[in-house]
């Protein structure tokens, strides 16, 4: 991973097993959030792989990169809602643009994943209207609008109270365990690491490369790197 | 030893430490420094940014710095400071170029974003040819909206703009015709340059700075919040869902607003014509048409679209490239003007001599 002459981090290696929440934890500042570029297909990596389930995405025809990029869903950052359109046409966009379904169909589906969310009623509001937590939970209803087999979500809990980033982390664990999707999160927040977190991956900024991998209730307690265990107990290790 | 007196506080100024290095001069052999504070009455960080400048000094002229009689909360505070080295390399070094250097630069820049202008032609050719088969995927409302915003919405201006347009023609004509007694020629004057140059550039220029800057900031600001990754993630191309029907609109929608300039540059003609000059409505109008041909016409509204596709690849262009800064955005809608209002004159030029070299 590289911009320009830059490394970020070299040398990554891991797998996300089929119906896991998989974490990609990290210091500010270590490439997360290029990683997961690199892993939805936003920007190719400067050199290696990206597989899913033994297909290489980087090197696919497009039509087979659009069609893997459909068994996807991506929970940005911000939200990043169209802000041009009204919640059910965020969710439905996709829904019309890749099915077959009649516009009364796809208006039921984009209402069902709003209430799934818990907005159900908010269908005519535009992003601008609502709340961050909201533009959070609309965005997960447009990333599931296809249902997707896999979810990644950059940095779920930026930005959100405790109570907001709680739900959310249970909404995650549910959709993992009700529609059996596979889970990639970004984040560095410890609670929602912990809470729902079964495999992770840990980005270090000074080594530019993965020190610790595996079970982060795990890593925190018997880790061998300090640094990892240090990060997990929120600089519990250097008082 | 150093006696502090007083308020020091970022509102009342600071003394430089280069005063201070002189009487470091003036003293023999200084081997440390001490602080007075019982005169101090008040601090904030007005004082620790002068202490740190001292410190730097006392290190570089391995003086010890005795912090001890300092109050508690600055010795802590400039503990805090030091305690994080410096990052290395993370400092910017800011580079002062030369004339020479910096014209090189400019014409490297200019040449790039040519580059650039004719790449994103190329994907734009593509999204089209996408679309003459059928697959490229828009909403039909999007075109629709961004066709009236770009068309219908911009007559005001354009009205207003073009008879004045037309006006001053038909003054700046009339002045030196009427020295000849040729007033009625005015007719031609505006007619012809209306039809041919006027109407055509002044819709651009002003589509440029209407729509071209709205283009720009529109999905600039789509970059920032990462709704165009948002829309790649989906499989759905930003070239094909969101510059395609902005192109279209505008390629569709010069043409119609130059004819209509066209026409109001001529009222504004025949508003001068009549009331200055006194010529009849008749005699201005008969001569309107015998003096401008079809061809006029035809020029001027080829060139229309031709300066469609400019403003709407500029003002796109410069949208999709912007970063993901609100100052960026900014950034682009000017950029997209500029880009716009360059390539326009330039192309302009190239018909002039195009159309003169083969005699249309």
């Amino acid at each position: 991973m590289a911009y320009g002459d830059f490394v970020i981090q070299r040398n990554l290696n891991f797998t996300i097993f089929r119906g896991d929440i998989f974490i990609i934890m990290g210091p500010s500042g270590c490439g997360k959030s290029t990683l997961l570029k690199h892993l939805v297909g936003l920007k190719p990596p400067a050199r290696g792989e990206v597989l899913f389930s033994e297909q290489n995405f980087w090197k696919a025809e497009p039509e087979e990169q659009e069609r893997l990029m459909h068994r996807f869903g991506i929970l940005y950052q911000s939200g990043a809602l169209w802000s041009s359109m009204t919640l059910a046409e965020n969710v439905a966009l996709p829904l019309g643009e890749f099915t077959d379904l009649s516009p009364a169909e796809i208006n039921s589906v984009a209402s069902l994943k709003l209430a799934l969310v818990g907005l159900a009623g908010f269908e005519d509001f535009y992003p601008s209207e609502i709340s961050g937590g909201m533009r959070k939970r609309a965005g997960l209803a447009r990333a599931m609008a296809l249902d997707p087999e896999i979810l990644f979500f950059d940095e779920p809990s930026a930005g959100l109270d405790p109570v907001s980033s709680h739900l959310l982390d249970d909404l995650i664990l549910e959709l993992r365990d009700s529609l059996g999707a596979t889970i990639a999160v970004v984040t560095h927040e410890l609670p929602s690491i912990f809470a729902i977190g079964d495999n992770s991956v840990f980005l270090d900024t000074e080594s530019r490369t993965m020190i610790a991998q595996g079970d982060p209730r795990k890593l925190r307690d018997e880790c061998p790197d300090p640094r990892v265990r240090n990060f997990l107990l929120r600089g519990g290790l250097e008082a | 030893m150093l006696k502090l007196r007083g308020d020091w506080k970022l509102k009342s100024g600071l003394p430089a430490p280069g005063a201070l290095e002189k009487q470091f001069d003036l003293t023999a052999h200084p081997t440390r420094l001490t602080f007075d504070t019982t005169e101090l009455t008040g601090w904030d960080s007005g004082l620790l940014a002068f202490l740190t400048g001292l410190e730097e000094l006392c290190q570089a002229r391995k003086l010890e710095f005795d912090a001890s009689s300092l109050p508690e909360g600055a010795r802590r505070l400039l503990k805090l400071a030091a305690a994080v080295p410096e990052r290395e390399g993370a400092r910017r070094t800011e580079s002062h170029h030369d004339f020479l250097t910096m014209v090189g630069l400019e014409s490297l820049t200019l040449w790039r974003s040519l580059g650039d202008m004719l790449a994103f032609l190329g994907e734009a050719l593509e999204s089209f040819g996408r679309m003459a088969v059928g697959r490229a995927r828009f909403r039909r409302r999007d075109l629709i909206d961004i066709i009236f915003e770009c068309g219908a919405a911009a007559l005001p201006i354009v009205t207003l703009i073009s008879f004045l347009v037309g006006l001053i023609l038909a003054f700046v004509g009339a002045v030196q015709l009427v020295q000849f007694g040729a007033q009625i020629y005015v007719a031609d004057l505006v007619g012809i340059a209306m039809a041919r140059e006027m109407g055509a550039l002044m819709t651009a220029i002003i589509m440029s700075g209407r729509t071209g800057a709205a283009f720009a900031a529109q999905l600039g600001t789509m970059q920032v919040n990462e709704e165009i990754d948002a829309l790649s993630t989906f499989g759905l191309s930003p070239m094909d869902f969101l510059v395609l029907p902005r192109m279209i609109a505008l390629i569709l929608m010069m043409p119609l607003l130059c004819i209509y300039s066209d026409l109001m540059g001529i009222l504004g003609g025949a508003v001068v014509g009549m009331g200055m000059l006194k010529l009849s409505a008749v005699e201005y109008i008969n001569q309107t048409i015998n003096g401008v041909s079809l061809t006029d016409f035809g020029v001027g509204i080829f060139k229309s679209s031709v300066f469609g596709i400019i403003v709407a690849i500029s003002g796109c262009m410069r949208g999709i490239q912007c970063g993901r800064s609100a100052s960026a955005v900014g950034l682009a809608a000017t950029s997209a003007v500029v880009t716009a209002i360059v390539f326009l004159v330039v192309t302009d030029g190239i018909f002039a001599v195009l159309t003169n070299a083969l005699g249309i």
